[in-house]
């Protein structure tokens, strides 16, 4: 699915980055916690939390994350939005809590992203 | 073998602010030195644990960033405190880190490991009242 399908899926405002809209997303991972982020998440993926530092968006940009939902209409501050500008980034901010954000992206076909235990030539 | 490009960040301790400003210039640079995908988000994800580490449990460092034609080498080399037990310190999950690390989302003893994970090469190297060097290394090819 698009940026464009998980706006109306989460039912989100664009706070920053519309121009990605068309962009394809593989995978969703739904985490306050950016260790597990690091952990785990691959490429195309968005993320739904509902933690908001500036630091949100630096674990995006490591993973290449170009989709970042702010569950339960959290507001981002001006810094975190350019930073997201910046790097191109969509920021889409969503009345749903975070499980609802995840269970309705889920049930549309967006899968979550699987834990990488061992290191896989994926993706060629 | 030739060394294409060297660089080096201070890191300081205990700035969460700053924390992760070395590892996007890292990043942004290794991507204008045109290195794949796959391979910059490896270097990309176990750099920026490594800075994190260096703010939250360091005394401060610096972060070196060596390119040669073969790999990308991170270099983490910090002040001290020094690591007690390092072999508790690679258990997932094991954490030390403070309640201001917590509060940003981090500190939840995957660090190391991903590092490690991510890393084509990991070598990590403490003493008490020392310092912590850790040497990751990433092939290109």
């Amino acid at each position: 699915m698009t940026i464009r399908d998980v706006l109306e899926i989460v039912d989100g405002k664009v706070l920053t980055g519309e121009k990605y809209l068309d962009t394809t997303v593989q995978t969703a991972c739904g985490s306050d916690l950016m260790s597990d982020v690091l952990a785990f998440v691959k490429e195309s993926a968005v993320l739904i939390t509902g933690l908001i530092n500036p630091h949100v968006v630096r674990t995006s940009e490591m993973l290449d994350i170009t989709c970042i939902v702010f569950s339960r209409g959290k507001q981002p501050s001006e810094e975190i939005l350019e930073m997201a500008d910046e790097i191109g980034i969509t920021i889409i901010s969503s009345p749903l809590t975070t499980y609802t954000a995840c269970g309705e992206l889920y049930m549309r076909g967006l899968p979550g992203s699987k834990p990488k235990a061992v290191k896989t030539a994926e993706g060629a | 073998m030739a060394i294409l490009l060297e660089r080096s960040f201070p890191v300081a301790a205990g700035a969460y602010t700053t924390a992760g400003e070395a590892s996007t210039t890292i990043k942004r640079t290794l991507k204008q030195l045109g290195v794949n995908t796959e391979v910059l988000r490896h270097v990309s994800v176990a750099c920026y644990e490594v800075e994190l580490n260096l703010v939250i449990h360091s005394l401060g460092g610096t972060l070196t960033l060596l390119v040669d034609p073969e790999k990308v080498t991170l270099i983490s080399k910090d002040v001290g405190p020094g690591i007690p037990d390092i072999e508790k310190a690679m258990t997932e999950g094991f954490s030390t880190a403070n309640e201001e690390a917590r509060t940003l989302g981090f500190g939840a003893g995957m660090g190391l490991p991903n590092m490690k994970r991510n890393a084509t090469g990991f070598d990590i190297q403490s003493e008490m009242g020392v310092g912590t060097t850790i040497t990751m290394t990433f092939a290109l090819a």
